[in-house]
């Protein structure tokens, strides 16, 4: 599936640019450094916008492109800031089964967000990822580090869930 | 010598030297192996799997992409089993599967590599290959070309073309699986990218999925129009390519026939480029000698390729004062057409159309740049690539191999062999030397002494240094972008010192530009089709006795009657350009 680009304005401070240009000239020498980069960038950011990735581009004297090209073929880069808290339905097998699918769509209709983008508070991100490690509880939700297993996609059970990050 | 391995190809043996791969042993044996993505030196990738083979090494046969593979002594191949045909076919339809399969409405039709492989594996379209498909906005943000990825099957040719043939890399491969798709960061419009325009990506897209902006209807409506005056001008190129789209050997000269079908399409007035390279030549022969007497920005460097002009407004954009401001011969033809012809004529420049034939899609992108309308309107109302103007002369039914051999309309028809030979990397310098050497020592050359061979041919940059009087000029030749940023970066480190440089933005100068006939990879992997077209014009040239351009008679009458002197107030307002500096990132 195609990755979704950042529609939010980006709000970069000068500190990170400058722990990302540090990070850049330590590891510049080192053939194929571009993975690494854009890893420790994503640390700092918490995601890979154009304004950063342009940085990387710049700095390693290549295309824009070919960043933008590692960014979007790799599942561990995102080019859309993840929220306060972020959500995450496993859709591994056993949770698929026990109809995770069908949870993730009632999720993204309730915050109105499609998979990979954040609500315009920043407040909710929504992803899909693979086995937590949690199957015994199938179907299993993340929101940062709670677990919320055994679940049935319910509409009060998902209010209820999100009305506890209500800050 | 080099060392030689024999193998057998389908039971045939064949000797090929060390180190050659499969697909060219199979070549020395007349044998052709298809392939999708390969592309000699430039895209060597083994992955499209068109070209598998079965090979045995002593160990029983297994199937490798003969691409990348290389021979080894003894070894056995065989190209045909139908086991091959089988995996070729298989693969074929899963290419087919995610294709939009509109060959009826495609211009790549009859000269579509995958169309031609899918008749030749025996693939039926019969609903077969239904089902999911990617369905993409085609991307026209760019004046010179569309991309269509409904029709593309990732071979990645385009983006090798882009980033290591001209160093540029504004497209790649973006997403993964059954979304990846060739595109820009962040998915902009190559429009908005730092996109030079050159072509190149077209030149050598297997299918229908790039192609340049197509204005054949709007000449064609032009052409009807009985208040309009249809001047067409054609690139020395051109005539070294057209032939090709109508079946003729690579290199043929087709000057004549070329003439006769334009006459046959109903152009009012069939004139040349050459004429306005001519008058590129006295201009910015002149220029240069301005700048080496008075001090000027030097190295000076040729801005005839709008490619290269781009290219170096986005990348070099400290070297816009090094850049001649002479306008390219097509923009300078234009402006010739539409001031003094015009007035010799006594037409009204809003009702003339002019529309030139180029080997080039850069052209496109050149004729809307500012400070290009010398009398008010564009100079330049279409340019037309040379595959334009092949299907131009198919939709009219004119049998062009059985055409007459015509000559260009009078007086700006007329050319010498310096003009001509702008077509091939070198080809500017040299007749600018033939120029500038007769101005400086006020000697005129001997007809023997006109061929400045150090700076002909292919190689990718190319050096010389010539004496005359008591003045040394050093220059520089150099094609294709990626040779082109090697020699600035020198240039902008100071580590060059060279008086006058020659860029052109496609390998091997306009002949090979992004404009000209496609040939498939079959023929491109083995045949070196620059020098092949080039050759033409050299010969072209050689036959000539008006081989410079300062002899040129309608060159002589245009500053005679019009322009006054050579880099005057008069021709700077006419025939001369300014640039701006562009961004490479958003």
């Amino acid at each position: 599936m195609a990755k979704k680009i950042a529609t939010i304005p980006f709000q970069g401070t000068p500190q990170q640019e400058a722990q990302l240009l540090e990070v850049i000239s330590e590891l510049k020498a080192e053939q194929g450094c571009l993975m690494p980069i854009m890893q420790k960038a994503q640390e700092i950011y918490g995601y890979l916008p154009i304004e950063v990735q342009t940085i990387i581009a710049e700095q390693l004297n290549i295309p824009l492109e070919k960043v933008y090209g590692v960014a979007t073929f790799y599942a561990q880069f995102t080019l859309s800031p993840k929220g306060r808290y972020r959500i995450s339905v496993c859709l591994g097998t056993a949770c698929y089964v026990k109809g995770a699918g069908i949870l993730l769509e009632k999720l993204q209709e309730k915050l109105g967000i499609g998979v990979g983008e954040i609500t315009p508070d920043g407040k909710f991100s929504l992803d899909d990822c693979r086995c937590v490690g949690a199957c015994g509880l199938a179907p299993v939700v993340m929101v940062n580090d709670d677990v919320y297993g055994r679940l049935v996609g319910q509409a009060e059970e998902i209010d209820e869930i999100l009305a506890k990050y209500a800050d | 010598m080099s060392e030689m391995v024999n193998v057998k190809i389908n039971g045939q043996a064949v000797a090929v030297p060390k180190g050659s791969t499969v697909l060219e042993a199979a070549h020395a044996a007349n044998i052709t192996i298809p392939t999708l993505c390969f592309l000699k030196d430039i895209n060597e990738i083994g992955a499209c799997r068109m070209c598998v083979v079965e090979v045995n090494e002593g160990r029983g046969f297994r199937v490798v992409a003969a691409c990348v593979y290389p021979v080894s002594e003894g070894m056995e191949v065989l190209t045909n089993t139908p086991k091959i045909l089988d995996s070729r076919k298989k693969t074929m339809q899963l290419l087919l599967s995610d294709h939009d399969r509109k060959c009826l409405s495609c211009v790549r039709s009859k000269n579509c590599e995958l169309q031609r492989l899918a008749h030749d594996l025996g693939i039926e379209d019969d609903g077969y290959y239904d089902g999911i498909t990617m369905d993409y906005a085609v991307d026209k943000t760019a004046p010179h070309m569309f991309r269509d990825n409904n029709k593309c099957i990732l071979c990645r040719r385009c983006v090798a073309a882009c980033e290591k043939t001209q160093g540029i890399g504004v497209i790649g491969a973006n997403d993964r699986g059954f979304a990846t798709h060739i595109g820009s960061a962040f998915e902009k419009g190559l429009g908005e990218t730092a996109c030079v325009s050159c072509g190149q990506c077209i030149a050598v897209c297997p299918t229908g999925a790039l192609s340049e902006t197509d204005f054949t209807d709007e000449v064609l409506a032009a052409i009807a129009d009985p208040n309009k005056k249809v001047v067409v001008n054609t690139a020395p190129s051109v005539r070294a390519g057209l032939g090709e789209c109508f079946g003729m050997p690579i290199g043929t000269n087709v000057e004549g026939k070329m003439v006769a079908a334009l006459r046959r399409l109903g152009f009012d007035l069939v004139f040349d480029t050459n004429f306005a390279a001519d008058l590129t030549i006295i201009e910015e022969g002149t220029e240069l000698l301005t700048r080496v007497q008075k001090g000027g920005v030097l190295p000076m460097i040729t801005s005839c390729s709008p490619g290269w002009v781009k290219f170096c407004e986005h990348y070099f954009p400290d070297l816009i004062p090094n850049l001649s401001t002479c306008k390219s011969p097509q923009q300078m033809f234009g402006a010739i057409i539409k001031t003094y012809f015009a007035e010799k004529m006594g037409w009204d420049p809003k009702d003339i159309v002019c529309v030139s034939i180029m080997p080039c899609t850069a052209k496109k992108f050149e004729m809307g740049r500012e400070n290009q309308a010398a009398s008010g309107y564009p100079d330049i109302d279409y340019a037309l690539t040379t595959r334009e103007l092949g299907r131009l002369i198919d939709r009219a039914g004119i049998d062009f191999t059985a055409l007459p051999d015509e000559k260009f309309d009078d007086p700006l028809g007329i050319f010498s062999g310096a003009g001509l030979i702008f077509g091939a990397t070198g080809g500017v310098m040299e007749a600018a030397l033939r120029f500038a050497v007769e101005k400086i020592s006020g000697d005129t050359l001997p007809a023997e002494k006109l061929d400045f061979k150090e700076v002909r041919g292919t190689e990718d940059i190319k050096e010389a240094s010539y004496t005359v009087g008591d003045l040394t000029v050093k220059v520089a030749v150099v094609s294709g972008l990626a040779n082109a940023r090697k020699l600035m970066e020198k240039v902008r480190a100071g580590e060059a010192d060279y008086t006058f440089i020659e860029v052109m933005a496609c390998p091997g100068g306009c002949v090979n530009g992004g404009g000209q006939p496609i040939q498939p990879a079959s023929v491109r992997n083995f045949t070196d089709l620059r020098a092949l077209r080039a050759k033409a014009l050299y010969d072209q040239d050689a036959a000539m006795t008006l081989r410079k351009s300062q002899d040129n008679p309608s060159i002589q009458a245009v500053y005679g009657e019009y322009l006054g002197e050579p880099g005057g107030h008069k021709a700077h307002e006419i025939l001369h350009t300014s640039y701006v500096a562009r961004k490479i990132h958003f």
